[in-house]
């Protein structure tokens, strides 16, 4: 199999793109985990019951 | 549910509890059908491979500007009606809009090397591209620079809507000015200038990138309502030490 002309090009494009797209979902998930995380926390030590 | 009660922060984390799987699972099965599609597109008969390229330079191309439209209508909600989630919507809008405009920047570069022979040029397209990019930054820096949530929220809902101005800039740049990017070819009262087995692809993963937009927006809006659920109760922390 053959590489299309300008390939390095192409695969620079969806390198980005998969990154980029790979970036996005672990920041929502990561940033879910920690908002989750620390109101668990604050929770635990009666803030959340206390702020209804 | 009425629409109205998804004002309630509430009742909306709860909606997007229940969506976002089927969401998600909706932009897996678009994404992998427009993969399909993009293996088997057809080279073109000028741009040869290359032009598969466009089928992720364009869908970002348009989401950068779709997502400024959303952030409009949010900014809209913030300064008119004082809606509880608009500011929520805009500011976790923003970053997903600079990630999907830097993309469309990158990947045109990408494309522009092997068929203009340059990565850049200044022209009225690429150069209103580039301030969108850079007004989604500013935003950000913004929304993280002033602490309370609402003061930065009325002033980014004005820098959105005088940064709205960039809009119809981009989208007619090419019709205004003699620019090296090349005009409409989908968006056409004539039609599009695509053939089929290159513009369906393009469409699906159009749709593709649309629907992962709603999945992270939604996504991210829930983790902001989240974050000043913390922010309240660290306030109600320090008031009550």
């Amino acid at each position: 199999m053959t590489l299309p002309a300008h390939a390095a090009f192409i695969i620079a494009a969806y390198g980005a793109t998969i990154a980029v797209v790979i970036a996005l979902i672990a920041w929502v998930i990561g940033d879910y985990r920690e908002q989750k995380r620390v109101l668990a926390e604050l929770d635990a030590r009666g803030l959340g019951r206390k702020a209804g | 549910m009425a629409l109205i009660d998804l004002a309630n922060p509430s009742r909306f984390l709860a909606l997007v509890g229940r969506v976002l799987p089927w969401l998600a699972l909706a932009t897996a099965i678009a994404f992998a059908i427009g993969i399909v599609l993009v293996l088997m597109a057809p080279d073109d008969y000028q741009q040869g491979a290359t032009v598969k390229i466009m089928f992720v330079h364009v869908p970002a191309a348009w989401l950068a500007s779709l997502i400024w439209v959303v952030m409009s209508i949010a900014a809209l909600g913030t300064l008119a009606w004082r809606h509880p989630l608009a500011d929520v919507a805009a500011k976790s809008a923003a970053p997903i809009g600079a990630a999907f405009t830097f993309l469309c920047l990158f990947a045109g570069s990408m494309w522009g090397r092997p068929m203009w022979g340059t990565y850049w040029v200044w022209d009225a397209r690429l150069t209103s591209v580039l301030v969108m990019f850079l007004m989604y930054l500013g935003l950000i820096a913004l929304w993280h620079t002033v602490e309370d949530p609402t003061r930065a929220g009325r002033t980014a809902a004005i820098l959105i809507l005088v940064g709205a101005i960039n809009l119809p800039i981009i989208k007619f740049s090419v019709d205004w000015w003699n620019t090296l990017h090349q005009g409409t070819s989908v968006f056409r009262l004539e039609g599009p200038t695509i053939y089929p087995t290159i513009l369906a692809p393009l469409l699906v993963m159009a749709l593709a990138f649309t629907l992962l937009f709603v999945t992270l927006h939604l996504a991210a809006m829930r983790n902001e309502i989240l974050r000043r659920r913390v922010r309240t109760l660290r306030v109600l922390q320090a008031h009550g030490a």
